[in-house]
C-alpha cells in the first residue's frame, strides 16, 4: 500500500502511522465537563466507531514531513480515494 | 449416529458406509424462541448450551456462509487461561474447564491437546511482570509456573538463548494450555446442537432487524423474514456492520489478523511457545506444519487478507527466537477479520435495543473462549441475567471507565 502525502508525494506504508477513525470531531464544550451530556459526548468520541466496510476517513501521520493527514480509504480493498492535511478543526 | 469405539469397529467392518451427516441442512422456519446470528464457534456453542443446559431447543443459528468459514476455521487454535485481570481470569478458566470435558459433552473428537503454553521473558522487568501474572493466575486456581533459563532450555533447547538483543532469561509455563482442532470444535458443536433439535441454517445472511415499537422481534434474511422472541448476535468481525442495522455504534474496530503454516516436518515444537520481545507465537500441528502468527495489520480492514509488512515483522521475530526457522518454507498464509474491542476484552450483554443481545469483541483470543462464551451467552439469552463468570463484560463499561485492559494500552485497538 502507498499513500500520496500532499507534501511529499507517493510514499510507502512504512513511513506512516495510522491513528484510526477520523469521522468524529472532538466535542467542543464550554462549561461543565462533568455533565451527563459531556460525559456521553466524550465516551462516544473516544470509544464509539462507525467501523464501516467501505470508504472510511482515517488519521494517518507522515513521519518525514511531520504532518497529520486525513486519508479516505476503502476498508475492503485498501484503495486510497483521497488524502488531505488534517485541519485545526479535526485535529485528533 | 453416535461416536464410540464400538461404532468405529462396526464401521471398519461395514466399509464405513454407516456414517451420517453431522447436521441437517435445515431450512428456516417462520419463528423461533431464539435466533442466533453467526454460525461460528460462539454462535454454535451458544446453541448447544441453550439446548443442553437450559432446555431451549426452538433455536436457529443463521450463518451467511458455511459453518467454519469465519474466524472459527481460521485461527491458530491456541487455548489457555493465563490472564492477569480479575474480570478475565474466572471466565477463561471456566472455558478451560469446559474444554477439558468438551469431547464427552458433545460426543466429538475436538482434539483438545493440553500440550502447554510457554511465554518467554527476556529481561528482569518482564520476569517481574510475568511473576505477577502467574501469581494472579494462581490466586484464581489456574496453574502457573515460573521457569528459569535452564528449565526453559530443557523443554525447548532450539531457541536463541544468547541472542544479543533478546536473550531468553526464562518463561511462564501454563501446563493446561494447548491447542484444539478448530474445525472439529465447530463441527462438534453444530452436530451436538442439531441433535437436540436446533436448526443450523447456512447461506442465510441477516440483512436487517424486524422492529416493533423499537424492540427487535426478528430478523430479515436472504432466506426470508424470521421472527424470534430474542435475537443474539455472535458475528465476530462483522459486529459493527450488523449492529449498525439496529442503529448502534459499537466500541469496536475490525482488523485483519494473519496466520502462517510451514511445510510439514518431524515433531519439533512440543507445546505453544510465545516470544516476549515482539509479537510472535508458534506451535506444531499434528500434521507436522509449524503454525505461527503475530500482530494485526494496523489499519481497519474487512479484506480477510493481510499485507506483507506484518509478515516481515513476524518473520523477523521468528528468526530472533528460533533461528533454525530460516530454512523452512511457508506453505500457506491467510487472514481473518477480528472484532477488536476498544479495551481488548469481550462483550456479552444486553444492548440498548430491546430483544437484541450481543456477543462480540473477541479480538484475537476468541477461540479459547468458545465454550465459556457459548455458555455465558446462552445463560443471558435464556434467563436475561448475566452469567457470574462474564459479569464484567458489559457494553456500558466504556462509559463507566471500567475498562478491562489486559495490556494497558488504552483505546487503541491495533495494539491490544
Ligand atoms: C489468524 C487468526 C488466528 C487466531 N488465533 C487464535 C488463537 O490461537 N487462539 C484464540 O483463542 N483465538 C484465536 N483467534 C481468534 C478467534 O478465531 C476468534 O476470536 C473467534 O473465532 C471468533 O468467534 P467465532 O468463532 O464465533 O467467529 P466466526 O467464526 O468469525 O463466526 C462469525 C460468523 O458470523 C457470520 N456472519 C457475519 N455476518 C453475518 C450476517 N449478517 N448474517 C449471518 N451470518 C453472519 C460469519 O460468516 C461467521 O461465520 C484467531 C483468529 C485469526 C483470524
Ligand atoms: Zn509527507
Amino acid at each position: 500500500m502507498r499513500i500520496t502525502c500532499p507534501t511529499c508525494g507517493s510514499r510507502d506504508l512504512h513511513e506512516f502511522h495510522v491513528l484510526g477513525e477520523a469521522e468524529q470531531a472532538r466535542p467542543r464544550l464550554s462549561g461543565d465537563f462533568d455533565s451527563a451530556a459531556a460525559r456521553a459526548a466524550f465516551t462516544d468520541y473516544v470509544y464509539a466507531r462507525r467501523n464501516p466496510a467501505g470508504p472510511h476517513d482515517e488519521y494517518w501521520y507522515h513521519g518525514p514531513c511531520d504532518t497529520w493527514l486525513v486519508v479516505r480509504r476503502d476498508t475492503r480493498s485498501h484503495e486510497v480515494h483521497d488524502v488531505r492535511a488534517a485541519r485545526g478543526g479535526d485535529r485528533p | 449416529m453416535g461416536f464410540s469405539g464400538f461404532a468405529l469397529l462396526k464401521e471398519a467392518l461395514n466399509g464405513q458406509r454407516g456414517w451420517t451427516e453431522h447436521w441437517r441442512k435445515a431450512a428456516p422456519k417462520p419463528a423461533y424462541d431464539v435466533v442466533i446470528v453467526g454460525g461460528g464457534g460462539h454462535g454454535l456453542a451458544t446453541a448447544h448450551y441453550l439446548a443442553s443446559r437450559y432446555g431451549i431447543t426452538n433455536v436457529a443459528v443463521l450463518e451467511k456462509g458455511w459453518i467454519g468459514g469465519g474466524n472459527a476455521g481460521r485461527n491458530t487454535t491456541i487455548i489457555r487461561s493465563n490472564y492477569l485481570l480479575d474480570g478475565n481470569i474466572p471466565f477463561y478458566e471456566l472455558s478451560m474447564k469446559l474444554w477439558e470435558g468438551l469431547e464427552q459433552d458433545i460426543n466429538f473428537n475436538a482434539m483438545v491437546s493440553q500440550r502447554s503454553v510457554l511465554n518467554l521473558y527476556h529481561s528482569d522487568g518482564q520476569r517481574d511482570a510475568y511473576a505477577r501474572r502467574g501469581n494472579a493466575m494462581a490466586l484464581h486456581g489456574v496453574d502457573a509456573e515460573m521457569l528459569d533459563r535452564e528449565a526453559v532450555r530443557a523443554r525447548v533447547p532450539y531457541l536463541d538463548f544468547d541472542n544479543a538483543r533478546f536473550p531468553v532469561k526464562g518463561g511462564l509455563l501454563h501446563r493446561r494450555g494447548g491447542t484444539a482442532r478448530h474445525d472439529g470444535v465447530v463441527w462438534g458443536y453444530a452436530r451436538a446442537a442439531d441433535r437436540r433439535g436446533v436448526d443450523i441454517v447456512e447461506n442465510c445472511e441477516v440483512t436487517g432487524f424486524l422492529r416493533e415499537g423499537g424492540a427487535v422481534v426478528g430478523v430479515e434474511t436472504t432466506r426470508g423474514t424470521i421472527r424470534a422472541r430474542t435475537v443474539g448476535m455472535a458475528v465476530a468481525g462483522s459486529s459493527s456492520l450488523l449492529a449498525a442495522k439496529a442503529d448502534l455504534r459499537l466500541p469496536m474496530e475490525s482488523h485483519v489478523l494473519q496466520a502462517f503454516v510451514s511445510e510439514g516436518i518431524k515433531p519439533l515444537v512440543d507445546g505453544v511457545v510465545t516470544f516476549g520481545a515482539g509479537h510472535f507465537y508458534i506451535s506444531q500441528s499434528d500434521k507436522g506444519g509449524l503454525v505461527f502468527g503475530g500482530d494485526l495489520d494496523p489499519f481497519p480492514s474487512y479484506a480477510q487478507r493481510g499485507g506483507l509488512p506484518v509478515f516481515e515483522d513476524v518473520a523477523e521475530c521468528a528468526l530472533a527466537m528460533m533461528p533454525m526457522l530460516s530454512r523452512l518454507r511457508i506453505l500457506r498464509s491467510w487472514g481473518g477479520i477480528m472484532d477488536m474491542s476498544l479495551d481488548g476484552s469481550p462483550i456479552i450483554d444486553h444492548t440498548p435495543v430491546e430483544g437484541l443481545k450481543i456477543n462480540s469483541g473477541w479480538c484475537y483470543g476468541g477461540f479459547k473462549a468458545t465454550p465459556a462464551s457459548g455458555l455465558c451467552f446462552a445463560h443471558l439469552l435464556a434467563t436475561g441475567e448475566l452469567h457470574s463468570a462474564a459479569s464484567a463484560y458489559r457494553l456500558d463499561r466504556f462509559a463507566r471507565g471500567a475498562l478491562i485492559d489486559e495490556k494497558g494500552v488504552g483505546p487503541t485497538p491495533n495494539l491490544h
